[in-house]
């Protein structure tokens, strides 16, 4: 029998070096006369020991990283085939403790299987969301969802049930389902994990959320960063229509869903739903106001589900196993798991599947290990570019929507982008309005040209910093961020001052501040 | 001058066939316009009446269309991205992007974000991304593999 291994062909891994250690393991596999399967899978997530090679043996799969093409060699000598000792080996993969210890329901399969192997999916109980859902009438459906208490992991935490049942109550043909892939914050991997590792997943939550709500036409709003997701989705999505899993008789059931990917174009706001649906729309990303919500008038003026990929991903699963299941993870309001991305300066950057209620503690140290610098953490970021940067006294800080917002932060889409003591909160400070500045859609003044303003300021407040920062010019900053929080249509202009005034706030010294004057 | 008549027939040629492949979708501009990128590496101006004439636009949308997103361009765009998002700042992107712009001058951006912040900092060349950079093998991988 031939001997499986596994080398990821997910984009983070490939951009460290997978496909030359595919290549390399193929080569010398030739050389000494072995026949090896090498399945490409997706990413197990545990990013600081790609590329991971993985082989399969009686006890399971036994894995070894961070893995260089000129390792290989001597991976073969050291009869790594057979589960051989070697200096990059980590043992079963299974029983490496980040993994070991994480609740992974939405990315259960995610680096096990072959990605695009519809058998595969099938095998480790792929589908059974869809098959269980076509025997439900749509209010039964948007009902488990409702009960699942599962909440939008695109940033806002909307209640996914409740915006499903206004789109399934809405008059007005067609409807839409749009699954929204822009995944634009900085920390954030999670949507692209499971379009490349699991795209099957992706498909069947968005099948699911067609008959919940009457839609028949899907379209997966993806980043234009993402060129590997694009070509795997377009792949799984021919296989699965062949398959009878979309078109137009859904597994025999007469029921219609059709689902296409559309390319975004590198705008940042274009994240925003609305925005989006002008993006879908073929128009420049400009942010509606709302209302109408676009589960009453959206994409083409119908109404409409937008869904982030992970909240379209986690459908299948409270399906299949019932909304209690589901439900029973979590704290508070916040229920189920939560894919956090530990990344930036930390020693084990990766995916870590969570129910709600980990600490910022836990995750930073026992599974990120510090940081990568080796020095103390200074701050961490938490939800994207528009999340509040929070120093080491607020690490207790359990994951949960409510508790963020209670420290003027947000979970957003779970990425936590680490800091260590080298790090200089001004700038990032001035980096937060730059970023404004460059992808605000125009629309409201405090962001399109309050935000260059603040760039300014912040150029001034570092230039004299070393001399003592005139508090006049930091009460300028604060009453920006009045204008820019009350003056903003939309969470780009609204949120820029979270990071701003967190680090204004926490780190007072970076900006020529003694602490008392920082909070005057 | 005859290369520029040479190159007008062509940019409308190509142009033409990437209208017909999508004029019957909904939205089909943004399409469009990423397809024509992909086969000339930008927009050309001069094609801006034709994109609006086949679509049934006017010039004013296409141009506002063509402007307002990043990935959009009227001339070729830089063969080097560096990631600015927080992450690869927080390993030291700011650092690869002086030292890349010394060498490229306009032949660099900044990017925000490349979806693999787990090993930061990324780098973007010729579309192929690189992670978990340093400054060494930046200029190594500039040597080898960016035209001068
Ligand atoms: C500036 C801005 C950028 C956003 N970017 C994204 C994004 O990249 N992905 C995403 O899913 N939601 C993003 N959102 C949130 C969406 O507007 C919307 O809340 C979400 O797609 C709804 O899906 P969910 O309920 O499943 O989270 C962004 C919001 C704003 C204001
Ligand atoms: S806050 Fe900024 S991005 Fe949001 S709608 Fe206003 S101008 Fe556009
Ligand atoms: S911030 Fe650079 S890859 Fe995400």
């Amino acid at each position: 029998m031939n001997i499986t291994v596994y080398v990821s062909r997910d984009s983070g891994a490939l951009a460290v070096g997978a496909e030359a250690v595919a290549n390399a393991i193929l080569a010398q596999a030739a050389e000494r006369g072995i026949t090896v399967d090498l399945v490409r899978n997706g990413s197990r997530g545990l990013y600081w020991l790609e590329p991971l090679v993985e082989v399969e043996t009686a006890e399971g799969r036994v894995a070894y990283g961070p893995v260089d093409r000129d390792d290989v060699p001597g991976l073969f000598e050291a009869d790594f085939l057979h589960g051989g000792a070697h200096p990059l080996a980590q043992g079963l993969t299974e029983e490496i403790p980040y993994l070991k210890a994480q609740q992974r329901l939405t990315f259960r399969r995610v680096g096990i299987t072959d990605p695009l192997s519809l058998d595969d999916y099938r095998a480790y109980e792929g589908y059974r969301g869809l098959t269980q859902a076509l025997e439900m009438t749509p209010a039964e459906i948007v009902a488990a969802v409702t009960e699942s208490g599962l909440r939008g992991r695109g940033g806002a935490a909307f209640p996914t049930g409740i915006k499903w049942n206004t789109v399934l109550e809405a008059v007005g043909e067609p409807k839409y389902i749009v699954c929204n892939a822009d995944e634009g914050d900085s920390g954030t991997f999670s949507d692209r994990m499971v379009m490349e590792g699991d795209p099957y997943l992706l498909i069947e939550g968005m099948a699911i959320a067609g008959l919940a709500v009457g839609a028949e036409q899907g379209y997966i709003y993806l980043r234009s960063e993402y060129p590997h997701a694009e070509a795997i989705l377009n792949e799984a999505i021919a296989r699965a229509g062949a398959a009878g899993y979309l078109g137009d008789n859904l597994r025999g059931s007469g029921k219609r869903f059709h689902l296409e990917v559309r390319r975004a174009a590198g705008a940042y706001v274009c994240g925003e739903e609305t925005a989006l649906l002008e993006s879908l729309e073929g128009k420049r990303g400009q942010v509606r106001a709302k209302p109408p919500l676009p589960a009453i008038k959206g994409l083409f003026q119908r109404p409409t589900v937008v869904n982030n990929v992970i909240s379209l991903a986690s459908v299948p699963a409270i399906l299949d196993k019932g909304p209690a299941f589901y439900r029973d993870y979590g704290m508070g309001r916040s229920r189920g798991t939560l894919p956090i991305q530990l990344t930036g300066n930390i020693r084990r950057g990766g995916l870590v599947e969570l129910g709600f209620g980990v600490s910022l503690k836990e995750l930073l140290y026992d599974y990120g290990g510090g940081t990568a610098s080796g020095r103390p953490i200074k701050a961490v970021q938490v939800g994207g570019p528009l999340g509040a940067y929070l120093p080491a006294e607020q690490f207790d800080i359990p994951l949960d929507y409510e508790a963020f917002i209670a420290a003027q932060g947000t979970v957003g889409h779970g990425g936590i982008v680490v800091f260590d003591d080298t790090a200089d909160m001004a700038h990032m400070a001035r980096h937060a309005m730059a970023f404004c500045a460059v992808e605000s859609c125009g629309k409201c003044t405090p962001c399109r040209i309050g935000s260059t303003r603040g760039v300014e300021l912040l150029d001034r407040i570092i230039a004299e910093r070393d001399k003592g920062t005139d508090s006049a010019q930091v009460t300028l900053l604060r009453e920006l961020c009045d204008t820019l929080l009350n003056g903003s249509l939309c969470a780009l202009g609204g949120m820029t001052p979270f990071p701003v005034l967190s680090a204004l706030e926490h780190f007072p010294a970076d900006f020529g501040l003694v602490a008392e004057t920082a909070h005057a | 001058m005859s290369n520029n008549i040479n190159n007008t027939e062509r940019f409308h040629s190509i142009v033409e066939t990437v209208i017909e492949r999508h004029r019957h979708r909904p939205g089909a501009l943004l399409p469009v316009l990423h397809d024509i990128q992909e086969a000339l590496g930008f927009i050309p101006s001069a094609t801006v009446g034709q994109i609006a004439g086949g679509l049934n636009l006017s010039r004013a949308e296409v141009h506002g269309v063509i402007s307002f997103y990043h990935d959009f361009r009227y001339a070729p765009g830089p063969q080097v991205r560096i990631c600015m998002g927080e992450a690869c700042q927080s390993m030291g992107s700011a650092a690869l992007l002086s030292q890349a712009t010394e060498i490229l001058g306009d032949g660099v951006e900044p990017v925000y974000c490349l979806g693999n912040c787990a090993c930061a900092p990324n780098i973007d060349i010729s579309h192929a991304y690189h992670g978990r950079m340093s400054q060494e093998k930046l200029a190594s991988l500039l040597a080898r593999e960016v035209a001068a």
